[in-house]
């Protein structure tokens, strides 16, 4: 059981890496689709190379999500593909779109007519695939996501089209938007003036944040009577609340003001935060509201990927801070 | 179409389309790692060129791969829950590994493709190491999981028929893992050598004295160095394979074969059409008792056929045996132009440049793609009718879900719509050569 719960913490893990480095990758393309003014050129250029060699690493964190759901959750992982077909087909054509168009961006022909072909596949596969995985992740929380006799309650659309998911999906873009916008402020520190335009965009996407935050706060209460209940009810629920409140403020309060490093780093928390307390608030459960952390595989399987999680991790995260360290500096030459 | 064959059918070709990228993918570094290697010993400006062309070619068809690969990731429970549920915990440890041998495969791109300015000239070399060793890695690793289901093992059963005592290294150390896993990493080195000597050899015959012609002269010789090595080491873990599937699936091996009756000094049947009907295969050329020596070194070995099974256990014989004959076939076509190119070497002291050589290595360059193709459909669809032999059924494990020709219509529009795109852009990348254009 203690082995388990490790797999779930590093499973929550997983998803928040994957929010704050691919999600960030995703909101890079919504601001390639709004890019806009005298310097939307350079805007575009900045987004590209900020994405450009770190993209295919970072979708690593979904992968290991996905694969300890189904070697640690083998029924989770049913139930999930099963009653969210749908969605989750969509969401692959996106992330296929969205992948392939941008490489296929750097390599193609540099004329206008075809480069903006490519940059209209990259942005719907950027703005679809934050929200269809929003909606996955709402769907889950609401607790609509159930099998009986091996196919969904409810049948394939009705659970997961819901006023909550939807507004989750949405949430889930404007994270990912912000994320990349206050990043990207940082990426630029030797464009002032691109700088100053993302800067202005990731307040924009906070405000964004913040709205769709209350909206799925007061939806949940109907659409995901558990999470309601997690966050206002339980011993935790105030504390927690006025923590992300409290770091939310503080990192549009460090983008207000310049203070883009503490913006990053206030932005990063509060995504930990938000991934945390869902996890908290229906713990626990896996899928509410049949699946639990106890249906969870053999013992033996749990440990032996726990070792491969505590060997492996070294060697790759010290691979993944160079290649991170690398291209934060500047080149030696040329 | 029934929804069971429109998940077949989807299965088969997100499989096949993502195959090609995952061997160009475990390929391309290998060359590219080779001509960085002999650049900076030789210090010969040209290999540079073609490292540098080679990693671009490798970054495409990485990509492709990576996203094609994260697809079928998410395919396999959608099209499949009743087998990831059985599975999942059983051959976990291989995709977790694979996980992480693609996640060093991507740093190590990322540093060879963006760090050409930004790290030591050893730290990119080392980087390029990395991809290519990664890449094998990765492949050896999902084939290992492919292997469990042709030869399950490292679990029991319990009493209500959930799964018990699982063991994962014994779950990925399966039987059939070591020849699938040496089989495979071959396949994808040596279909990459004759697909780049492909390339090169157009263009030289395209482009006859170009500026680019060392260029392409220096690319065909790698490439064909990789190829025609490792086309003549092929049979050997072909045989590997063959052993363990005469011992653990003889009525895959049987429909291989196409062969009926169960008897000794059985014959391995050349070419030939299986009459499921009839239970005949005609118009085939025998060798009689070869299959026997090939499966059990012993020519009076008993060999079963597939009348030994209902027909209900039988796979569709016929395409399993035309596919296997085709990646025979393949097999010869590459072994005859690789004879010749090594008698052309050891003749004239040097890589011949003749036209009609460079034709014949056309010709040949998109064998060793379509024998992988060939080969996995032989194996996988010679497993029919369990998704895990013995254990799982196919139908069974297949998602309730209704309408599946829908999902099936929407990848294959979205494959051939990639797979276009990267061959268009692939042949940008390659068509000119650099004389003038030097690489930034």
């Amino acid at each position: 059981m203690t082995e388990t719960v490790a797999v779930a913490v590093v499973l929550c893990a997983a998803l928040s890496g994957y929010v704050l480095t691919g999600g960030a990758d995703f909101g890079g393309g919504v601001w390639d689709l709004l890019a806009t003014g005298p310097r939307r050129v350079r805007q575009r250029r900045a987004i590209a190379t900020a994405i450009g060699p770190i993209w295919e690493a970072n979708h690593v964190w979904l992968i290991l999500a996905l694969v300890l759901l189904f070697v640690v959750f083998p029924k989770a992982y049913a139930t999930v593909a099963v009653a969210l077909h749908v969605p989750l087909v969509a969401l692959l054509v996106g992330v296929v779109l969205r992948g392939a168009a941008f490489v296929f961006r750097a390599y193609d022909s540099r004329r206008d007519e075809v480069q903006a072909r490519w940059s209209v596949v990259f942005a719907i596969g950027s703005v679809s695939s934050p929200v269809l995985l929003g909606i996955v992740v709402g769907a889950i929380a609401s607790g609509r996501v159930q099998l009986v006799d091996g196919v969904p309650v409810g049948g394939w659309i009705t659970p997961w089209l819901q006023p909550f998911p939807v507004v989750v999906g949405l949430l889930t873009l404007a994270i990912f938007a912000f994320l990349a916008a206050v990043y990207l402020t940082l990426d630029t520190h030797d464009d002032r003036e691109v700088q100053e335009d993302f800067r202005l965009r990731g307040l924009g996407a906070a405000a964004a944040v913040f709205t769709l935050a209350w909206a799925a706060f007061f939806l949940a209460r109907a659409g995901a009577p558990r999470l309601w209940e997690g966050l206002w009810t339980s011993a935790w629920a105030i504390p927690f609340q006025l923590a992300v409140a409290g770091v939310g403020l503080g990192a549009i309060g460090a983008l207000w003001a310049r203070r883009y490093r503490w913006a990053r780093d206030l932005g990063a928390l509060q995504v930990v935060l938000v991934v945390g307390g869902w996890a908290a608030s229906q713990w626990p459960y896996v899928i509410p509201p049949d699946l639990t952390v106890a249906d969870a595989a053999p013992v033996r399987v749990v440990r032996t990927v726990l070792w491969v999680l505590a060997v492996g991790a070294g060697p790759l995260l010290a691979a993944y801070g160079t290649l991170l360290w690398v291209f934060r500096r500047r080149p030696t030459q040329a | 179409m029934t929804d069971l064959m429109a998940a077949r059918s989807q299965m088969a070709i997100s499989l096949g389309f993502h195959m090609i990228f995952a061997v160009v993918g475990m390929g391309m570094p290998v060359l590219m790692v080779a001509a960085d290697a002999l650049a900076a010993w030789t210090g010969d400006r040209t290999w540079e060129e073609l490292a540098y062309r080679w990693g671009k070619g490798t970054a495409i068809t990485f990509a492709v791969g990576a996203v094609s690969g994260t697809v079928l990731s998410f395919e396999l429970g959608l099209s499949w829950p009743g087998f990831m549920a059985f599975a999942g915990p059983i051959v976990g440890l291989p995709f977790s590994l694979e996980g992480f041998a693609f996640f060093f495969e991507a740093i190590c791109l990322g540093i060879v493709l963006y760090g050409r300015d930004r790290v030591p000239r050893w730290g990119h070399l080392l980087a390029g190491v990395g991809v290519a060793v990664s890449g094998a890695a990765s492949g050896a690793f999902v084939v290992t999981a492919n292997a469990w289901m042709n030869t399950p093992t490292g679990y029991t059963l319990g009493p209500d028929g959930s799964v018990v005592d699982v063991d994962p290294v014994a779950a990925m150390l399966n039987p059939s893992a070591l020849g699938q896993v040496l089989h495979m990493v071959v396949a994808a080195w040596l279909a990459t050598g004759w697909t780049v000597a492909g390339i090169h050899a157009w263009l030289l015959l395209r482009e006859p004295g170009s500026a680019g012609r060392a260029f392409h002269h220096k690319g065909l010789a790698a490439a064909l160095v990789l190829a025609v090595g490792f086309t003549f080491l092929q049979p050997l873990t072909g045989h590997v394979i063959a052993e363990a599937v005469a011992h653990n699936q003889p009525v895959k091996l049987a429909a291989l074969e196409a062969r009926w009756e169960t008897g000794p000094r059985a014959a391995f049947t050349v070419l030939g059409w299986p009459d499921e009907e009839a239970e005949v295969t005609r118009w085939g050329l025998e060798i009689p008792g070869l299959l026997s020596i090939l499966a059990a070194g012993d020519v009076n070995a008993v060999v079963s056929g597939l009348s030994e099974v209902p027909r209900s256990e039988r796979p569709p014989v016929a395409v399993v045996h035309a596919a296997y004959q085709l990646m025979l076939a393949t097999a010869a076509g590459m072994g005859f132009t690789g004879a010749v190119a090594l008698g052309l070497v050891a003749w004239r002291r040097r890589l011949p440049d003749d036209r009609w050589f460079l034709w014949l290595v056309v010709a040949t360059s998109p064998l060793g793609i379509v024998g992988i193709e060939a080969g996995w459909t032989a194996t996988e669809v010679g497993r029919q009718p369990w998704v895990i032999q013995g254990v799982l059924r196919t139908a069974d494990a297949v998602t309730p879900m209704p309408g599946l020709p829908v999902p099936l219509a929407v990848f294959v529009g979205l494959y051939v719509l990639l797979g276009l795109a990267c061959a268009l852009l692939l042949r940008r990348q390659f068509l000119h050569a650099p004389d003038a254009e030097v690489a930034p």
